[in-house]
């Protein structure tokens, strides 16, 4: 019953999705208010009616609904009542209705923002938003319905359905096979929700500017509407590659985090245009330049959003054959390539309006080095984009399959990713404009000399690796050259306000947040890379067959068997769990844990590392095998991973850097503009 | 806008940009094709090796079979790991029309007649490695016609794409 509520609720939310883009458009064509009310309340009733699908399906997956295939397929008794909730995204259905839901949360949110000076904007906003809904709704009645449910036809054959055949009962397995064990993890249960808010919120700044396109309104407009949203979007995703990168760690027991599969390129791909357009925006909004490129951005972005959608839907693990497996495949690159088209059609119709206001005349001034930004960004992209397409092109030209594994992409983008932290330590110095060396050498000699004594440390510590070193170099540099910004400018402040340190700190935050929040941002990705130095280049393994009492060594670490135990737990698993004494350099640390848990409803087992985590370093334990019935020996596998734990701390400050950047204002944007416009007669912000 | 003042025309720099950006590119695009030339992984079948034999040579090679459970063993002194992996095919259109991976895998793993490769790995026993699981192995073919892979990736479709379940109906 509750099936067929949830189903019903959903075929409404498709037609209102259809009423709303039908309204929506006579009423921007025609000009007529009252018709674009329609659409925008349309627009509103979407988000209820969706979260009546979704509230269904989690009541079913509670309740333990077996009847219906994708409760069956994504819980059993077993599994404790948080996981059970979060089913809803842990198979394809449910994840693209909980993509609905989300999409229709921030199309709601964006409707409900005031609209007095962009009036024009807001019967396209709703068009882009309820087509984008209306595809992914239609999708789950079509083709991926989470209602469908087993049914016994008269004759005996089990079938899947919608509705009861004709003649047919009701099948209710007795039990459930249960979320795949991999899946059931905190990191997994944030992953998917905060790589889709991402995903989602980045819809919000392609229907604006869809919509500017198509209104003529071509100004900075839609940029300034969005860019809060777009902000939002790439801490969203940020946030989702990170977790999943955790979880990776965590659950997959390689000892590493990212691994350059196809499910997880998918997944960056729209995070590297995001960033690029992040940057991009402000010269637009400072010059005036960029203006075509910017739109290519954010459409590129939106294609690359429903690709990277299309992709991770499912959290296929092993994403080797990943490619269009089910009957969703054609139709999301038929969606794609239409809005592609469409959208790019709406760019080159007001192309001629889209002229730079600026221009280009230094190669070291702001917008020059955002350039050297956006192309260092697209260029990764294109890289990662032909990795994962190389195998269907090389296929297609030398009818020979050929793939890239992670050396191939970190060949490539390793030195581009290096040349970004230089910028990032290089552009914030420089001015608007015009730069020279000798302003730009003038700014940050006293940093770099900061960052030579960060080269020097690293050399007399012992590295030698010339990879490793420019990597420390440049952590170093631009970490140097964002506290020092942040002190001359508290310093100029309390000078000249005499007020206290800590409040010209915070009047000076306060006052360009977007900056300020901007420079913690680059904090948080700056100490990200020091991690990602850490495990990429200095990670060491050992492993071995251990019996009571004997050792391992690796980086200093002493790792000695102390025992093991078996037993099965009555949630559903079979454990193993080894004890072991971890000591360094003769000092007793504490024990460790490494297990492997086996679930009976999925026969599947999980190994769970042992890991003693200091901001120095991780050393991570795997219980690779033991013997039944003795439990005098177990064979570990040992990871040392060095600096690993920034990554983690860099992802944190990402986050609060965020807080600070889009903080909303205390007066509302729109009165700060109108002021400003009335005493300048034009527009300016910041 | 705020700087619009003090613009310069800038004809002569414009060319520096294209130049500068080309140079980038220029080293990007030979990055690709080097990287290409020296990590390239071929995606062949287990058909298509034996019939090319020894010509693959040192190439570094991407294969998918379906894991014969008998044949795994574990030599956990030297985590050294050995199974046997059936031929299976590797386009996903021919996959499906012969019933979907876990038929597909599940008729390799019964039919004897198919082309069978030893495949060895180094390293810890993967959670996934059971009978039927598809086997994706990347390495390169020993002297002593065994395959020696330096990456193994696992995927057990038989449970997640069934679509009737069998205790159903009791």
């Amino acid at each position: 019953m509750l099936a067929n509520f949830g189903f019903g609720a959903l075929i409404i939310t498709f037609l209102v999705a259809f009423y709303g883009i039908g309204a929506a458009i006579y009423g921007g064509v025609k000009n007529s208010a009252r018709w674009v009310e329609s659409a925008r309340l349309a627009m509103l009733l979407t988000f209820p009616l969706i979260t009546l699908t979704a509230v269904s399906i989690i009541i079913l997956l509670v309740t333990r609904q077996y009847q219906v295939q994708y409760v069956y397929n994504v819980t059993s008794d077993t599994m404790p009542l948080y996981l059970k909730i979060t089913a809803l995204w842990g198979g394809q259905a449910g994840s693209l209705i909980f993509w609905s839901w989300l999409m229709s949360a921030f199309a709601t949110a964006v409707t409900l923002r005031r609209w007095d000076r962009d009036r024009e904007f807001l019967p396209w906003v709703i068009v882009v938003s309820l087509i984008t809904l209306a595809f992914f709704v239609g999708m789950s009645i079509f083709i991926e319905n989470p209602f469908e449910r087993f049914w016994m036809s008269a004759s005996g054959r089990e079938m899947v359905a919608m509705f009861q055949p004709a003649g047919a009962t009701p099948l209710l397995p007795s039990d459930g096979r249960g979320l795949n064990p991999l899946l059931r993890h905190p990191g997994m249960v944030i992953h998917p929700p905060m790589l889709y808010l991402g995903f989602v919120s980045f819809v919000i700044p392609f229907a604006f500017a869809i919509a500017a396109l198509i209104t003529g309104r071509t100004d900075d407009r839609w940029i300034r509407i969005t860019r809060r949203w777009t902000l939002v979007a790439w801490i969203f995703l940020s946030l989702g590659l990170v977790l999943g990168s955790r979880w990776a760690y965590d659950v997959l027991g390689w000892g590493g985090y990212w691994g350059w599969d196809p499910v997880e390129i998918a997944a960056f791909l729209p995070w590297l245009s995001g960033t690029a357009f992040l940057h991009s925006v402000m010269i637009q909004e400072k010059r005036g330049m960029f203006k075509r490129w910017n739109m290519v951005l954010v459409i590129v972005t939106y294609a690359l959003v429903i690709f990277g959608t299309f992709l991770t839907r499912s959290g296929v693990l092993s994403s080797v054959h990943a490619f269009a497996q089910s009957a969703i495949g054609p139709l999301f690159f038929g969606f794609i390539g239409i809005t592609f088209i469409v959208s790019l059609a709406l760019l080159l119709h007001r192309w001629k309006d889209l002229t730079s206001a600026g221009q280009l005349n230094s190669m070291l001034s702001r917008e020059a080095l955002f350039l050297l930004n956006n192309l260092l960004f697209m260029l990764i992209l294109l890289v990662c984009l032909w990795g994962l397409i190389f195998p269907i092109v090389s296929e297609l030209f030398t009818g020979q399959k050929v793939t890239f594994g992670p050396p191939w992409y970190e060949r490539i983008t390793g030195p581009l990713f290096a040349a970004l932290l230089l910028l990032m330590g290089v552009a914030p110095l420089s001015a608007w404009g015009h730069s020279t060396v000798k302003t730009l050498g003038r700014a940050m000699w006293k940093p770099a000399i900061v960052s030579v004594a960060v080269l020097a440390v690293a050399l007399a510590s012992g590295v030698r690796s010339v990879g490793a070193l420019i990597g420390f170099w440049l952590v170093g540099f631009v970490i140097a050259i964002t506290l020092y910004d942040y002190g001359r400018a508290i310093w100029a402040r309390h000078k000249r306000s005499h007020e206290p340190l800590p409040v010209a700190f915070w009047n000076l935050v306060g006052r360009n947040r977007r900056r300020y929040g901007g420079y913690i941002i680059h904090l948080g990705i700056v100490l990200m890379a020091l991690g990602i130095i850490g495990i990429e280049m200095f990670q060491t393994e050992t492993q071995g067959t251990l019996k009571t009492g004997e050792s391992l060594s690796l980086s200093g670490y002493t790792v000695t068997f102390r025992s093991l135990a078996e037993w099965n737990n009555p949630d559903g698993r079979n454990i193993a769990r080894a004890v072991v004494d971890v000591s360094k350099d003769g000092r007793y640390l504490g024990q460790l844990a490494p297990r492997r848990d086996f679930y009976f409803d999925a026969q599947q087992s999980m190994t769970i590392p042992g890991v003693r985590s200091t901001m120095d370093d991780d050393l991570y334990l795997l219980l690779v095998d033991w013997e039944e019935f003795n439990s005098n020996q177990a064979t570990l596998k040992l990871f040392h991973n060095p600096l690993i734990n920034w990554l983690w701390v860099g992802s944190f400050v990402l986050i609060l850097g965020m807080l600070v950047a889009a903080w909303p204002d205390q007066e509302p944007e729109a009165a700060v503009q109108r002021a400003v416009q009335k005493a300048n007669g034009r527009a300016t912000a910041d | 806008m705020d700087n619009a003042a003090i613009e310069r025309p800038a004809s002569g720099s414009r060319t520096k940009f294209i130049v500068g950006g080309l140079l980038i590119v220029a080293a990007v695009v030979y990055l690709v094709i080097s990287s290409t030339q020296a990590s390239a992984q071929y995606f062949m079948t287990i058909n298509e090796l034996q019939a090319k034999g020894a010509s693959v040579g040192d190439r570094e090679l991407r294969l998918s079979g379906a894991v014969l459970g008998d044949t795994i063993q574990y030599d956990s002194q030297n985590l050294r790991l050995t199974f046997t992996i059936a031929d299976i095919p590797a386009d996903n259109a021919e996959i499906e029309a012969q019933g979907g991976l876990a038929a597909v895998l599940h008729a390799a793993v019964q039919d004897p007649t198919r082309a069978k490769l030893v495949v060895v790995y180094d390293g810890v026993m993967p959670d996934l490695l059971k009978n039927e699981a598809q086997a994706i192995v990347t390495g390169k073919i020993g002297a002593d016609g065994k395959f020696y892979a330096k990456e193994l990736l696992l995927k057990c479709p038989t449970k997640y794409e069934e679509a009737v379940p069998e205790q159903a109906g009791k």
